[in-house]
């Protein structure tokens, strides 16, 4: 199945240029959406998770608009043609 | 000549350069803009001189970029230059010191991390090895973060030995005389007020640690209250304090070219963090720590800021340059040992990390 994944602007350099990805996945969860995006771009993938496969701290993520933290987390299902959205909180300072 | 002082900020890098014996200085930045540069090493070992950043972007996690070009361009490793064996179950928090080795090691450099962690790179700071010994030490468990994290914040490579020491907030000073295969506390002597035993082995806060240009064995540490010398490689330590002012302060500089010259910055203990009466001012000890004096005329007074651990260096010059960057942006030079200081820049974001390197 296939998984849109829309990045905000300051990682698209790390997408090739773009902000949307379209994601093939055998598996029906972020985790899998996250490691399809991860091959092959290893740089993208630091920024989202760390070494242990968590999600960043100020880092959000939305399955079909909904924040996977109130979820399921990296264990959230994701359908054909969900839509999952990477976004930076609004941390800083 | 070209005079190099690299500084990191709480949101980017700066580096300026002196052309005319550090008279002069011509700032250029923000390089790595609005990432938080907490440590910085210039290796100078290389052909090109490399300038190693610890950058820690706002959301995107930390990682090492390194520059071969002063600040040109930047290079990180895609996978990563410091990652946690996945059976640690541990993330990389923050890089908090970057030390190349010495020039007979000319690929080795440190890293010390949070949580508390060293790490050996011996491809000139493009990857890491952790050192497995020091993270499966014991104690480890036990070692509290301080106020700013958990980290191994000071590496001292001995250039003439296998002796590493390390100092963390907190967990004290640990030292191992082969090359990170086993380590031991070293810290006899240093006193710890905020835990009911007074001299335990270890939990110390300290702040800082450096070298005599004596020798190894002599070293001093800039504690969470008190300055204290050891002449036997931390096997026991003594307070230096009496004369400084007041007790507390994040660096310690050694000069690396006189023996028994070292510089603190004292602050006002343990709440307010400023400097006595909001004067910044140095202290010097020619004598190793006998009698201090102060020092600094240049400084500001009315200044209600303060030098956090890496913000004060020195050069490798005779007599001693010291550089001395602020929480409120200012970066301040030396020429003379502390004698005078003048403004290299101003208006910056939150100095965390000054290191000075002259270039062929």
């Amino acid at each position: 199945m296939s998984v849109e994944v829309v990045l905000p602007g300051s990682l698209a350099d790390l997408a090739g240029g773009v902000r949307h990805v379209h994601v093939d996945v055998g598996a029906g969860t972020l985790a899998a959406v996250l490691d399809g995006l991860a091959a092959g771009r290893p740089l993208l993938d630091r920024r989202i998770r760390d070494e242990t496969g968590a999600v960043r701290r100020f880092v959000n993520v939305y399955v079909d608009g909904d924040d996977v933290r109130f979820a399921h987390g990296v264990r959230t299902p994701v359908r054909d043609g969900s839509v999952v959205h990477v976004m930076p909180s609004v941390a800083g300072g | 000549m070209t005079d190099l002082l690299a500084i990191g900020t709480r949101k980017g890098l700066f580096l300026a350069r002196s052309e005319d014996g550090r008279r002069t200085w011509q700032v250029d930045g923000p390089h790595l803009l609005a990432q938080e540069v907490a440590a910085v090493g210039i290796d100078t070992r290389r052909d090109r001189p490399r300038v190693l950043a610890a950058v820690l972007y706002g959301h995107w996690g930390p990682t090492v970029m390194w520059s071969d070009d002063l600040g040109g361009s930047w290079q990180e490793t895609e996978s990563g230059a410091i990652r946690f064996p996945e059976d640690t179950g541990a993330a990389l928090g923050r890089v908090w010191q970057l030390r190349p080795d010495s020039a007979d090691r000319p690929d080795v450099v440190w890293a010390g991390c949070e949580p508390h962690s060293l790490w050996r790179s011996t491809d000139g700071g493009c990857s890491f090895s952790l050192v497995r010994a020091l993270w499966d030490h014991p104690h480890r468990p036990t070692w509290q973060p301080g106020a700013g994290g958990g980290a191994v914040h000071t590496v001292l490579p001995d250039p003439a030995s296998d002796r590493v020491t390390v100092a963390m907030s907190t967990g004290g000073v640990y030292v191992s005389e082969d090359a990170g295969g086993s380590w031991a506390p070293r810290n006899k002597g240093i006193t710890v007020p905020f835990l009911p035993e007074e001299l335990p082995e270890y939990g110390q806060c300290v702040h800082k640690v450096a070298v005599d240009a004596g020798g190894p064995d002599r070293m001093y540490a800039q504690n969470h209250g008190g300055v204290f010398r050891t002449d036997d490689a931390g096997g026991s330590w003594t307070s230096i304090s009496g004369g400084l002012p007041v007790e507390f302060g994040f660096p310690v500089v050694a000069s690396p070219t006189t023996p028994g010259t070292v510089w603190v910055v004292p602050l006002v203990a343990d709440v307010q963090r400023v400097p006595q009466d909001g004067r910044l001012r140095v202290h010097r000890t020619t004598d190793a720590g006998e009698t201090w004096t102060e020092v600094g005329a240049g400084l500001p007074d009315g200044a209600w800021t303060a030098v956090v651990r890496d913000a004060f260096c020195a050069d490798a010059h005779d007599p001693t340059g010291l550089y001395l960057g602020t929480r409120d942006g200012c970066v301040y030079a030396s020429a003379d040992g502390g004698d005078s200081f003048g403004l290299v820049v101003d208006h910056l974001p939150d100095v965390l990390v000054v290191r000075a390197a002259e270039l062929a």
